[in-house]
């Protein structure tokens, strides 16, 4: 038996999608024995017309509001095909309600009620639809009843659904003209529309078909986790898309390490050397190689490209938005990342189609993130493998978004594209050793630049190319115009960065010594540099720093005399996890630079 | 004969939640009613991990099964090497008087859930419902998250989408896990013919009738069927309008006594 067409049905509160369905099920002959008459019962004791939508919303609190709350899901059989209906809910708060049902769907129905048009949901819905990837659409112009089966007005209806589609690259395959509650055009022709020849509901979800895992597309298998049974380690997991077969070498991502597949396991089934999309399998292999939960399985031919920082297209689920800095995980299915947000791109507001500030990003909008893990990640585009590039963002145990990555970025190859007819590499080579960008960042007080000096001597003493970047020679000349308004602090770290990625494409270890107390600063410089960067916490505490006072400047900023002090009157925000943290109270200089100095050697050690 | 396809994408479905639940949830076990749903259940569950159950399996007893049900729980136990645990059920006395008599049996199991939990600590409980089973039932989430009383906030579901799962949750609550969920009725009896799963023969007809539910023996009530193979099963559900739960007296007590039932704590 072939498995169900799954349809999920969309709209906008109230424009019919229940009644759609409920009148579908009574018109393919699917309701179960006495439904119709507990339905007239109810309705009866409601003192309500017969709600055809009372089918699915069988909660007691649904009926009482007259809104589907969650998603749920029902059955029937037409013409010897099955099909599973997702109803989706309308109602604003449970649009990750609706995430959860449609993101199984192969098809989608699109229900507008021929009184209001299009909707705040509807245009929610749509953008959706995109995001999901559902190609196969059909939209039913619902209540047609209302403006009097008026072909005029379900032609512009119509319009209205087709352009706000076309804006999204979407098309429908059908737009049908409904009304529900009476079944027309749902599995009976209408006799009340004679002037439409296109297809019945029933007949438009005939014509689509099931969207099955992608057998043809390359290997994909993320492990979900490794099982010793007598004296093999089988990784697990579901092939999400190719194949594979007992002898083919593969790659494990992102270590890179290659094996042949000794077995395909499985439980009480048939014994097949190979297995496709689809399959959750057990996989065994001749080299002794580790592999564990969220390694990428993939062929080496074929291999998704490992990278650090990927643009994702997201359905914000939060209602608290996006911060540059912050910390999230990205889940693609077993496989599990710790980002940073380091950019929003364009944000849309997904109810009135108009871009929204990138800062105040609200809930439910569709954005672009740029999102950099501190590992590599195998990344497959929605262009490219559409499965594979689904993720969802977590922030801490709270589902934030869901989306695909549209394009993985490498900002440190390309950066800073020059016509050097020397390269980086010769300049390292007669260096000895790599360039970086040694970030420092910490509280007035905290002993950046002294550790900095210090660090410069003795790594020149070593035979290091270093060299201090800090607000004496940066203020004094090339940023003499800015004062210490936030916008000007800002612009002072961009050129300070800027630089900095100068000197480490001239082959130089630059030391930044700044307070740099904003984390979408550093993020900034962070992207500047590209992998050049190492950000190195000097974390003091505030007290510690107080006390040494070394400039008197906090006690002038408690006076009162010095506005927005880092510490006493404007925020620090701490590195969520810089590549060192150095913390300097009862500690020696020469302790501290100890420490840093076996860092920046291993950091910059030749390849 | 070619492969059932739609069979291979519900296993593979169900396969790949129940190594989830192993992986990211501990310690685990699983409810056995010892019925067609939670047998099939445990078939996938040896299917999941090559054979063996890697977890507690328990039943809720109420001492009101009927004997075929204790003698096939006792030979399964054996034959495939389960951890069974038995644990009993509260008296019906103890429970929610204002709930409908027939509606007593389910809340008595609740708190015997509710009691397993207390003492066992389980974090994660796989329960083998589906959501054809029964209108509330359609709304759940597969990894579903239940507060310190067992409570089920339906409104306030998270979400659950492209097989990413909530699998942590506060101390002191826990997850209902149901890897079934995505099946229906008559897709679980393709699956005990295609695998060959042993189950209860109170579903084949003697005299007449057959159970299509089994419940306790005082509130589930045999239907009208000759069927006396899978086959035949199948045949009388591809036909039938009657609601699988239809002998289930609780179910029908009153409007909303299911859901009452669920938003306590009930399966």
């Amino acid at each position: 038996m072939d498995r169900s067409l799954r349809v999920a049905v969309l709209g906008h509160v109230d424009h019919g999608k229940s009644t759609t369905i409920g009148r579908l099920l009574h018109d393919t002959d699917s309701l179960p024995t006495g439904k119709l008459e507990e339905l007239e019962a109810i309705s009866k004791r409601r003192g309500v017309p017969l709600e055809w939508s009372f089918v699915l919303d069988a909660l007691q609190a649904e009926r009482d509001q007259a809104v589907t709350i969650d998603t749920t899901r029902v059955w029937f059989t037409w013409k010897d095909r099955r099909y599973a209906i997702i109803d989706a809910p309308g109602h604003r708060e449970f649009v990750r309600n609706m995430l959860s049902g449609a993101s199984e769907a192969d098809a989608a129905v699109l229900v507008v009620d021929a009184i209001e048009g299009i909707g705040e949901q509807t245009r929610r819905h749509a953008h959706l639809a995109r995001l999901l990837g559902l190609r196969q659409l059909a939209v039913a112009i619902n209540k047609l009843d209302a403006i009097g089966f008026d072909r005029a007005g379900f032609d512009r209806l119509a319009e209205d659904a087709r352009a706000l589609l076309a804006g999204l690259g979407l098309e429908a395959r059908a737009t049908i003209p409904v009304s529900a509650r009476d079944g027309d055009n749902l599995v009976h022709r209408s006799a009340r529309t004679p002037w439409y020849d296109g297809p019945t509901l029933i007949e438009a979800l005939d014509a689509f078909e099931n969207l099955d895992m992608p057998a043809e597309s390359p290997l994909r298998l993320r492990v979900q986790d490794v099982y010793r049974i007598d004296d093999r380690r089988i990784a697990v997991g579901r092939i999400e898309s190719g194949r594979v077969a007992v002898g083919d070498t593969v790659v494990l991502l992102p270590s890179g390490a290659n094996a042949t597949v000794r077995s395909i396991d499985r439980w009480n089934a048939p014994v097949a050397e190979v297995a496709i999309a689809g399959e959750s399998i057990g996989l065994s292999f001749h080299e002794p190689v580790f592999v564990d939960r969220g390694d990428t399985i993939a062929h080496p031919e074929g291999a998704p490209p490992l990278d650090y920082a990927f643009r994702a297209v997201v359905f914000w689920l939060s209602e608290a938005p996006p911060v540059v800095g912050e910390y999230l995980v990205a889940q693609f299915g077993p496989t599990s990342a710790r980002v940073r947000v380091a950019g929003i791109g364009r944000a849309l507001d997904t109810s009135s189609l108009a871009d929204v500030a990138t800062g105040a990003v609200p809930q439910y909008a569709m954005l672009e993130l740029d999102l950099r893990g501190r590992v590599q990640l195998p990344l497959d585009t929605q262009a490219s493998l559409p499965a594979t590039s689904r993720l969802v963002l977590m922030r801490e145990t709270d589902v934030v978004g869901g989306g695909f990555v549209e394009s993985v970025a490498t900002r440190a190859t390309n950066l800073h594209p020059s016509g050097h007819l020397v390269t980086r590499a010769e300049r390292e080579a007669v260096h000895g050793h790599r360039a970086a960008v040694l970030w420092m960042t910490g509280l007035s007080g905290a002993g950046k630049s002294t550790l900095a000096m210090a660090l410069e001597r003795r790594l020149f003493g070593s035979g290091y190319n270093a060299f201090v970047l800090d607000g004496d020679n940066i203020r004094a000349g090339l940023n003499r115009d800015l004062g210490f308004a936030p916008a000007d602090r800002s612009e002072n770290l961009r050129r300070v960065a800027e630089v900095a990625a100068l000197l480490a494409e001239a082959g130089t270890i630059a030391i930044v010594a700044f307070i740099s107390p904003m984390e979408a600063d550093r993020e900034l410089a962070r992207q500047a540099c590209g992998s050049d960067f190492k950000e190195i916490y000097i974390s003091t505490d505030v007290e510690t720093c107080e006390a040494r006072d070394t400039k008197g400047l906090y006690a002038r900023a408690r006076a009162g005399e010095i506005a927005d002090f880092t510490g006493v009157s404007a925020p620090y925000e701490a590195p969520g996890s810089p590549d060192i943290a150095i913390q300097t109270r009862g500690r020696s200089v020469d302790e501290c630079v100890d420490e840093l100095l076996t860092f920046v050697k291993q950091a910059v050690a030749p390849h | 004969m070619p492969r059932d396809a739609d069979l291979d994408e519900l296993e593979a479905r169900s396969i790949y939640i129940l190594r989830e639940a192993r992986r990211c949830v501990a310690p685990l076990a699983m409810l056995w009613s010892i019925g067609k749903d939670s047998t099939a259940l445990l078939w996938l569950a040896r299917k999941a991990f090559f054979g063996a159950v890697p977890f507690p399996v328990v039943q809720l007893d109420t001492e009101m099964e009927l004997p075929e049900v204790y003698q096939f729980r006792d030979d399964i136990a054996k034959a495939w090497d389960l951890d069974l645990r038995v644990e009993m059920c509260p008296p019906e006395a103890s429970v929610d008087q204002t709930l409908p008599p027939a509606s007593r049996a389910a809340a008595r199991k609740t708190e015997g859930l509710k009691n397993l939990i207390g003492h066992a600590g389980y974090k994660g409980v796989l329960v083998g419902i589906r959501r054809d089973e029964q209108a509330t039932r359609a709304k759940e989430r597969v990894f579903s998250p239940r507060s310190f009383g067992s409570d089920w906030d339906v409104r306030n579901q998270p979400s659950e989408f492209w097989n990413h799962y909530t699998t942590d949750v506060p101390e002191g609550t826990h997850l209902r896990i149901h890897p079934l969920l995505h099946w229906t009725e008559v897709d679980i009896w393709r699956y005990h013919e295609r695998e060959n799963i042993p189950f209860c023969d109170l579903y084949f007809a003697r005299e007449g009738k057959r159970y299509r539910s089994l419940g306790e023996k005082n509130i589930t009530v045999p239907i009208e069927s000759n069927a006396s193979t899978i086959a035949e099963i199948i045949a009388e559900l591809e036909t039938t309008r009657e609601p699988e739960r239809a002998g289930r007296v609780m179910d029908h007590d009153s409007e909303d006594s299911f859901e009452r039932l669920r938003t306590a704590g009930y399966m």
